[in-house]
């Protein structure tokens, strides 16, 4: 394999600061997301992979924005639909891919699944398969960095079914109270689980929820790199200089069912190509296109990338298991012996 | 039928039943539940009576205890056992203290369902049982199901308790088969063990997805050993494990859930203080170990205890009529 993005000798950092000033690498990255979660359907589909998973294609916008504009300093919450945003923020499809098959390669040692990863460089905590989990989180993490007198910035990522949950209205207020370094951000893909917005929110704008805790929002077409970014940086900018907390509500769409199960029948008709006409990866590579790219070499990107992938998958299929002992691993009792630090 | 179609023959009986039984949980209507666990009802009970939920555990759970005071007999779905953390307050601090704050006046008719357990490949988060978050809660009874009949049977009796009960249900049994009677003799007593095999050398205390195991492995080792699916987990049936201990002289319980803290160290307890002078060896527990359910599937399998390591302790165990080391203990990997 060549040193593409993908390879695995470039550290998390490394893949995280070449988003910031190339578009090119931007777009790489989105096809890196979308080609993950395709075949990575497919390796659920032949039972290669047990358990569940939470695709994420569509997303890759925003996914791929939010790691442009933070710093690998700031911290992030995401939840179990997660492979985009760890892709994006850093981690290579190799650290993400192992994990997922319970490899002991894997970021958690394949202890955790395709709901856990997680990379500590690029401050990705192990994302949360509890609804609404990751907010209160963000929060401290946020009060931690208030505290200390240090710039970072925490970043919680939700979804809309999140905005119905304790947590979320818990956390908002509390954030605005202390003036929190943090950024909520909602990925409104229109549904949790089976159910389209509509039915179970009275609103389907999320971000008018900030008013009820007197906090600036943002909402943005999700879809849209060039726009995602800069209510980002806005948002990130407020909360890096004492501004306080921002909701940020990222119009996108699930083009996947919600889990690997779900073929999604319940979608009205027409909602799916309305979006796919949207589609983030169309829109970034048409993008660069009328800015004077090559839409040959774009297309050569895409599919090195996908070659990149398909050796990625083989290689990770290879790897070994973990061994029974390592089930006894890393769980805290007051008598572990302390990391070297 | 499928176990899970034993749970939504539960429900339909009970709709049928009584006009105030209703169903409330994300994606139970329209979608007919995440495991399949409501389909039909929506098509048969209409909107009013069966009800999707936003995810709000909080308020749809403390919603079914204000609904249940009120007149209703609400049925809960919580997904996955770990989504009641966020709504535990409603069940424990809540319903099961009204009857007893209001000097006996109020009844709270709630169930309240959850799917438990490993073996999914769900993970840390979505595999555990924490039968501990609700057992130490007097005023709340719990029950559990380990064959599509008792899971008919021990719903339709949760559903008609007059107060508040928590149903686990083992995620990993729902697509297993079985015979069920439907209609009242199909009824499991609440509080009732359920005892699976007579016996005479050892007493066998388990419950949900452990049953199968345990059979196979009384089975495969030949032990003359009683079994007892004890179903109700909290009150449990003292009485029917008593008198079986008392004529077996021999304890051994079987669980899924880490060693430390889970049901099993109470039935030890009561056997233990009841009948101490008549046991003929101390009484003992095969669980998993101290550690959160792996997602590995290499290593999930291994955390539950299977059929040859319980027949491995309970052979050992009736030999020398000392306690066996677990197999984390015996292969060096913990204590
Ligand atoms: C407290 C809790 N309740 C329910 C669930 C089950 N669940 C997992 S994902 C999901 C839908 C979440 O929808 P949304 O917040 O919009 O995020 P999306 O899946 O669309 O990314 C639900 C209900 C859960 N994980 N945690
Ligand atoms: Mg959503």
């Amino acid at each position: 394999m060549t040193d593409t993005a993908l390879s695995v000798s470039r550290s998390s950092v490394e893949r995280r600061k070449v988003l910031a000033d190339d578009a090119t690498a931007r777009l790489e990255r989105m096809f890196e997301i979308r080609g993950f979660e395709e075949r990575l359907n497919a390796l659920f589909a032949t039972g290669a992979i047990h358990g569940t998973t939470h695709l994420a294609m569509g997303q890759e916008a925003l996914a791929v924005s939010l790691a442009a504009e933070l710093r690998p300093t700031d911290l992030v919450t995401a939840t179990y639909r997660g492979h985009a945003m760890a892709l994006a923020l850093g981690m290579s499809p190799r650290a993400v891919l192992a994990e997922i098959m319970g490899k002991s390669e894997g970021s958690t040692g394949g202890l955790g699944g395709s709901m856990h990863v997680s990379d500590d460089d690029i401050g990705l905590l192990p994302t949360f398969a509890i609804v609404g989990a990751g907010l209160p989180v963000a929060a401290g993490a946020a009060l931690a960095f208030q505290y200390k007198g240090d710039d970072s910035v925490a970043v919680a990522v939700f979804g809309d079914g999140a905005t119905n949950i304790g947590a979320f209205h818990e956390s908002l207020n509390l954030a605005a109270i202390w003036k929190l370094p943090v950024v909520f951000l909602c990925d409104n893909n229109v549904y949790g689980e089976y159910s389209r917005i509509n039915l179970t929110t009275p609103i389907e704008d999320l971000h008018l929820r900030a008013a009820s805790y007197a906090m600036p929002a943002e909402v943005v077409d999700g879809m849209d790199v060039t726009a995602t970014r800069a209510a980002l940086a806005r948002a990130i900018g407020r909360a890096r200089t004492g501004g306080g907390p921002t909701l940020v509500e990222a119009k996108t769409y699930r083009f996947a069912g919600h889990s690997r199960a779900d073929t999604a029948p319940y979608r009205p008709a027409g909602e799916l190509e309305y979006w796919q006409e949207r589609d983030p990866v169309k829109r970034a590579r048409e993008e660069l296109v009328a800015g004077g790219a090559s839409a040959d070499e774009l297309a050569r990107l895409e599919s090195s990338v996908g070659a990149a992938l398909d050796e990625v998958i083989e290689v990770v299929q290879a790897l070994p298991d973990p061994v029974v002992t390592d089930m006894f691993n890393n769980i805290w009792t007051p008598t572990t012996r302390k990391a070297d630090s | 039928m499928r176990f899970r179609q034993a749970i939504v023959a539960a429900l339909e009986d009970e709709m049928e039943a009584d006009p105030s039984v209703m169903v409330m949980g994300e994606d139970i209507a329209v979608a007919g539940g995440p495991f399949k666990t409501s389909e039909g009802l929506l098509d048969k009970f209409g909107p009013n009576r069966v009800r999707d939920t936003p995810i709000s555990e909080m308020a749809f759970t403390g919603a079914g205890v204000g609904a249940a005071i009120a007149g209703l007999r609400p049925v809960i779905e919580i997904m996955f056992m770990e989504f009641l953390g966020v709504a535990l307050d409603q069940l424990v601090t809540g319903a099961a203290k009204m009857h007893y704050l209001s000097k006996g006046q109020l009844s709270v008719p709630l169930t309240v369902r959850a799917s438990v357990g490993s073996g999914t490949g769900f993970g840390s988060q979505h595999s555990q049982t924490l039968e501990n978050w609700v057992t130490a809660t007097p005023g709340l009874t719990v029950v559990t199901m380990s064959t599509p009949q008792n899971a008919y049977g021990i719903l339709r009796a949760a559903i008609q308790s007059p107060g508040p009960t928590m149903v686990l249900e083992p995620r990993n049994l729902y697509a297993v088969r079985g015979e069920v009677q439907r209609g009242a003799a199909g009824l499991v007593e609440l509080g009732k063990a359920e005892v699976v095999r007579q016996g005479t050398a050892v007493t066998i205390v388990t419950m949900g997805q452990l049953r199968t195991s345990v059979l196979e492995a009384v089975e495969a080792s030949g032990i003359d050993a009683e079994i007892i699916d004890l179903i109700t987990l909290a009150p449990w049936d003292r009485t029917t494990v008593l008198d079986s201990v008392a004529k077996t002289h021999r304890l051994v319980v079987v669980e899924e859930a880490p060693e430390s803290g889970g049901w099993g160290s109470e039935i030890v307890a009561a056997v233990t203080r009841e009948l101490f002078s008549s046991l003929s060896a101390a009484p003992f527990r095969i669980t998993t170990p101290n550690v959160p359910v792996p997602y590995s599937r290499a290593l999930e399998s291994r955390y539950l205890p299977q059929p040859d390591e319980i027949a491995r302790q309970l052979t050992q165990y009736q030999s020398t009529g000392t306690v066996p080391a677990p197999w984390w203990v015996l292969e060096g990997l913990s204590k």
